[in-house]
């Protein structure tokens, strides 16, 4: 009975790796290569350059951390959560409060994530499970009640003004030949890709990470070999949390102030960077977060379509002319799966 | 055949109260009426195109922006009519709603919703660029402003007029089309209708009615039209008008309409909620508890009591 059952895990288990994995072509890996290529070189060329570059990998991460939340609430029920990024801001203020109540900002740190983590899961559990066979619509609408909601809830609670946070990696400023990098973006970086790596260990090498994606993508079948499937659906949206909460932790300090519109365009620069990775594909997520936030940081210092100049103003539609020409030319993604559409 | 009189004669009482409640109400109070009215043709629009074909959309207020400038500028620089530039705002928004509508052919449910989103936060980014054409930060003030029970008058005559013509587009054949295309895309093309038309007709059509609601919306501001007014929540205050009123109901609207149209400002009014952002929270579980309890709105709930009474 348990090596049946273990065999039909591991056949589960090859057959996620086969729809999990991959969908990156060659195409692709030559032109994020040549991306690769212009950045390294033109970091070279140019201090400017260079320091846009690493500040844009580092606000990336940010991105990309988000953008896998939406991927991963996504690929487990369907929907894109609309209130992912108040979530990630709600999260920072509970943060932000528990500094206040005198935790160190470490103790703050894990301690917000374990919460965000119960936070995700009980949403799922409380207010998405009951809409979810309805329609998406359904589902969308919700999620942006509790948009509505918890922006209420932290204006609320804490007032709309600036809120400031102890900085987590001080101001120390590293020199690399000329060019001057904080110690700031290199924390940012490490320590959303280090959660990144985690999530993404926990879904390759453990037995829950394998049901939560039997559940996500067959979810019939994995009923059948004995995944609790609603489970692992909720646990998906908590880890989802989680990520978010990274998110918002470490873009906080890039703002260097916390505000209840702390997320709001970077939950757009999420979606973007969601959509161009592929809104199912949990690596593209973070590869599409690093691009987007590379660009737009280039884009403003170098940007102009004839004589007009992009500046800050047009980040958002930028990212917003992003999303809709990949979904019009390449709907799937970098490394999305082609949906399949009768008609 | 079902009778029309009895939706004739409950017309003819909406249309009755809301003719006299400017000779009863307070000029704070005709304003807020002026609220619900405003939304009820937003939450309208948004209506034909969620409800009725089942596109959704969270980037209404971005209709709302481009036909709130469009009468703001107007006015500022050639003193235009501002009945005049509100048929203007509803042609420009019905064409930028067509443009919109082109790539959302290929597009549908979530990924409709990402770009909504995404373009109800763009927008009103753009007067920030343009500045010195669309007054940036500061806003664009128009020429002339009017006074509240103008604002009244006009809104809930262009509130008549568009909930008309919405009831005559959806009766006959494009309505018809629309609900094919809304319950079954393969069975709408197999029976001959044209997606592309009918999908990008229905965005445009909805994209001029938040073109029209805008424009009122700016002069019921005093004329003033600035980005923040058009912050995405006004995108969410009109898609949870629309789930509130339950979608593909028309009479529904109404009630969608004034709850988001009145609940601020009645909540304001109780103590510990009227506090702050209290209302915010008011309206965020209000909807959710909505779409968890009554999943087809009031709509759904006029037509369940109705079948009780007929049982």
């Amino acid at each position: 009975m348990a090596t049946a059952e273990s065999s039909r895990l591991e056949s589960l288990r090859n057959r996620g790796a086969a729809l999990g994995g991959g969908g990156g072509t060659p195409i692709v890996i030559v032109i994020l290569v040549g991306v690769a290529i212009f950045l390294l070189v033109g970091s070279l060329r140019s201090v400017t350059f260079a320091q846009l570059t690493v500040q844009g990998l580092a606000l990336g991460a940010v991105y990309g951390s988000l953008a896998l939340a939406l991927v991963l609430v996504y690929r487990a029920t369907r929907v894109v959560n609309f209130a992912q990024g108040e979530l990630a801001m709600l999260t920072t203020y509970i943060a932000y409060q528990l500094i206040k109540w005198g935790l160190s900002y470490w103790e703050a740190f894990f301690a917000t994530l374990a919460i965000a983590l119960v936070l995700g899961i009980v949403l799922e559990l409380a207010l998405i499970r009951p809409v979810l066979h309805r329609s998406v619509i359904a589902a969308v609408i919700v999620t942006v009640g509790l948009f509505v909601l918890i922006d209420g809830v932290v204006n609320w609670i804490w007032g709309g003004d600036f809120k400031f946070m102890p900085s987590p990696f001080g101001t120390k400023i590293y020199h690399v030949g000329g060019v001057s990098i904080a110690r700031l973006y290199v924390g940012m970086f490490v320590v959303v890709i280090i959660s990144v790596l985690l999530v993404w260990a926990l879904f390759r090498f453990t037995k829950l990470g394998l049901g939560m994606r039997a559940a996500a993508l067959r979810p019939a079948e994995a009923a059948f070999v004995g995944v609790r499937v609603e489970w692992m659906l909720a646990i998906g949206w908590g880890l989802a949390a989680l990520l978010g909460a990274v998110a918002g932790l470490m873009a906080e300090p890039s703002q260097f102030t916390l505000e209840p519109t702390l997320m709001q365009p970077i939950l757009v620069y999420a979606f973007a960077a969601a959509v161009l990775g592929g809104l199912d594909s949990p690596a593209g997520a973070v590869i599409g977060g690093l691009l987007i936030g590379v660009s737009l940081n280039l884009v403003v210092q170098y940007g102009h379509i004839g004589p007009l100049k992009i500046t800050s103003e047009l980040q958002t539609p930028a990212a917003f002319a992003v999303i809709v020409a990949v979904l019009l030319f390449k709907p799937s993604g970098l490394f999305g799966h082609q949906e399949v559409r009768r008609v | 055949m079902r009778s029309r009189i009895p939706a004739l004669v409950s017309i003819a009482v909406v249309a009755a109260v809301i003719s006299s409640l400017p000779f009863v109400l307070s000029d704070y109070n005709v304003s807020l009426v002026t609220q619900v009215g405003i939304f009820f043709i937003a939450v309208l629009g948004l209506d034909i195109l969620t409800g009725y074909t089942g596109q959704i959309s969270i980037g209404h207020g971005a209709f709302m922006c481009i036909g709130g400038y469009t009468t703001a500028v107007m006015s500022r620089d050639h003193n235009t009519n501002l009945i005049v530039t509100m048929l203007m705002a509803f042609a420009i928004c019905f064409v930028v709603g067509l443009l919109v509508g082109l790539p959302a052919l290929r597009l549908s449910g979530a990924y409709l919703a990402l770009v909504t989103f995404a373009l109800a936060v763009s927008v009103p980014l753009l007067p920030l660029k343009w500045s010195s054409f669309l007054g940036g930060r500061n806003g664009v003030q128009t020429s002339q402003t009017v006074s509240n029970l103008w604002v009244y008058v006009v809104a809930w005559t262009a509130s008549a007029i568009l909930f008309v013509l919405a009831w005559l587009i959806l009766r006959g054949r494009v309505g018809r089309a629309f609900r094919a295309v809304r319950d079954s895309e393969i069975a709408a093309v197999a029976s001959g209708i044209e997606l592309p038309v009918y999908k990008t007709l229905a965005f445009g059509i909805s994209a001029a009615y938040a073109g029209v609601a805008g424009s009122l919306f700016v002069l019921a501001n005093n004329g003033f039209a600035a980005p923040d007014e058009f912050a995405i929540f006004l995108s969410l205050q009109i898609l949870i008008g629309a789930a509130v009123a339950g979608l593909g109901s028309l009479w529904g609207v109404l009630v969608g309409a004034a709850f988001v149209g009145l609940l601020p400002s009645v909540s304001s009014g109780v103590p510990v909620i009227g506090s702050a952002h209290g209302q915010d929270v008011v309206f965020g579980a209000a909807v959710i508890l909505v779409m968890l309890v009554l999943p087809d709105g009031v709509a759904g709930l006029i037509a369940r009591l109705r079948g009780m009474t007929r049982a």
